[in-house]
């Protein structure tokens, strides 16, 4: 489903990002990429959603060559694709309602199924008595869990999460877990960067971890080690 | 492709309503911005009004003969009509410039006594003629000229005796309406620049949204349209408070710039126009609201 050949990414005046990075993430699988900061999670993540074009070598989502689509062509193809970030990114100017809504209404579906699906996202990550609540109205955890039901109320093929616990305490970030763990076994692939230790090892699941742009270990069911 | 348009304007009156204090504030710029150019348009009116004012001072007369025929300088009055140049010929008949003469000194005794010593009207008759451009004089006044008017005449016609007048005032009449059009072209492109900027800046606030949008898969239409649609509304609500603010102003200065060009009448004319006033103001906003909004999003729907 997901399949990186030989990518590399080398940004202008810097060392190179990643280099020469293959792996392949089959359907129902959940992946965690681990790595210091630096190491080149993210710019797997930005590769793969389409954000970056890689230097060297291809990356494919299903069907797509993700480092060849227009400008014009991101939009569609990000609709396959659920992305969690570490700040969140919801739009402050929407209720927690309106943005999962979001992801269903640039893809133009109808209200009325909207108005029903939302509820019941919302619902499954435990916020469905704050639907009317600003992101400025909610906790640091309650907004990753409205980030994790917009990535996930169009039913993606892939949910990607980029440091979803990064700015959480200990017991929000295990919530974060459980609720993508709870997605994966509705039958979602899981991409999740972390550099976590603790959450890589509760997990038991597989582990690529990556060193300096480098891939430097891929243990179906991986521990955090580092180099 | 109803939904995505229906969306695209609630999105933008949603922004435009949650986003208080930014709304205002670009409301408020622009407001200022539409004011002027609504006050450059009414500028353009006044320079108009005191150059036609001023045109409406210049004429020349011909003055025939008292044993011309009238039936002659009627003849005379309906060639000069057929002229291109002239705007309209009026006859004044040797009982009418004798009567005016009267009315105009009744309380003169010392005129009236002497009048009434002559045994005939003394007056002449003439014809008043307006061009339609005050350039046009001298051809008028050479078209006057040739023998088989002149020989009717009483002296050549009175535009040789005020040839320097008249041409400074349509120097003048020139100078007003062609700097006052490019005065309002200026002002008119800083107001356009002012509400741009506004605009631009108010979206620079929300570039971090527009890539979440992207992220989440919304087309760049998606993602502009809600911000045209905002840029709209303010330049609709800009245009309606640019009349507000204006109205007064006007209604305060009219009664002194009447004394300058009597009868201009700036705030009765602002008060039967307003209509189209706001029409002109509101299209002007809208178009470069709209504009605005379109062009500054573009640079944040990259990637």
């Amino acid at each position: 489903m997901i399949v990186f050949q030989g990518v590399s990414k080398r940004y202008e005046h810097h060392a190179s990002a990643l280099e020469d990075v293959s792996f392949e993430v089959g359907p129902g699988e959940f992946v965690s990429l681990a790595g210091r900061s630096g190491a080149g999670k993210s710019t797997i993540i930005k590769l793969l959603i389409g954000e970056e074009k890689p230097t060297k070598g291809r990356v494919f989502f299903g069907q797509y060559e993700v480092g060849k689509l227009e400008d014009q062509d991101l939009p569609a193809f990000r609709r396959h694709i659920g992305v969690v970030f570490q700040d969140f990114r919801l739009l402050p100017a929407k209720t927690a309602y309106e943005n999962v809504a979001f992801a269903l209404e640039v893809a133009g579906r109808p209200e009325r199924e909207i108005a029903e699906l939302v509820p019941q996202v919302l619902d499954m990550v435990g916020l469905g008595d704050k639907m009317k609540n600003f992101p400025s109205e909610l906790s640091g955890g309650e907004r990753q869990r409205v980030a994790i039901a917009r990535a996930m109320i169009h039913r993606p093929e892939v949910v990607i999460a980029d440091e979803p616990t990064g700015n959480l305490d200990p017991f929000h970030t295990f919530e974060i877990v459980k609720l993508l763990e709870k997605i994966n076994q509705l039958g979602t692939t899981v991409v999740l960067a972390t550099h976590d230790k603790e959450v890589i090892n509760n997990l038991e699941r597989r582990v690529i971890t990556l060193d300096r742009g480098r891939l430097v270990r891929d243990e179906a069911k991986g521990k955090y080690i580092l180099v | 492709m109803v939904t995505v348009i229906s969306r695209i304007f609630n999105f933008g009156f949603k922004n435009f309503r949650r986003n208080g204090w930014l709304s205002t504030a670009t409301v408020a710029i622009m407001a200022l911005a539409l004011s002027g150019f609504m006050a450059l348009m009414i500028f353009g009116t006044i320079t108009n009004a005191a150059a036609a004012a001023i045109e409406n001072k210049i004429d020349i007369s011909a003055y025939f003969t008292t044993n011309t025929p009238e039936d002659t300088i009627l003849s005379i009055k309906q060639s000069l009509e057929q002229l291109p140049q002239v705007a309209d010929v009026q006859y004044v008949s040797r009982n009418q410039a004798l009567a005016a003469f009267k009315a105009a000194h009744q309380n003169n005794p010392t005129i009236t006594q002497a009048l009434g010593q002559l045994n005939s009207n003394p007056l002449e008759a003439s014809l008043n003629i307006k061009a339609k451009d005050p350039s046009q004089y001298a051809s008028i006044a050479q078209y006057l000229s040739a023998p088989a008017i002149a020989q009717y005449l009483d002296g050549p016609p009175s535009y040789y005796d005020n040839q320097a007048v008249i041409e400074r005032l349509t120097k003048i009449v020139q100078v007003v309406t062609t700097g006052g059009f490019l005065v309002t072209i200026l002002l008119a492109l800083v107001a356009g620049l002012v509400v741009f900027n506004t605009i631009r800046i108010a979206i620079y606030s929300n570039r971090e949204e527009i890539g979440v949008m992207r992220v989440v898969g919304a087309s760049n239409a998606f993602v502009r349209g809600p911000y045209v649609v905002e840029g709209m509304i303010c330049a609709a609500i800009a245009a309606a408070a640019s009349l507000v603010l204006v109205a007064p102003v006007l209604y305060f200065i009219s009664p002194y710039l009447d004394i300058f060009i009597p009868g201009l009448g700036i705030f009765h004319y602002f008060w039967t126009h307003s209509p189209l006033l706001f029409f002109y103001v509101l299209l002007f906003g809208v178009v470069i609201g709209a504009f605005s909004s379109f062009v500054a999003v573009r640079r944040y729907l990259k990637n």
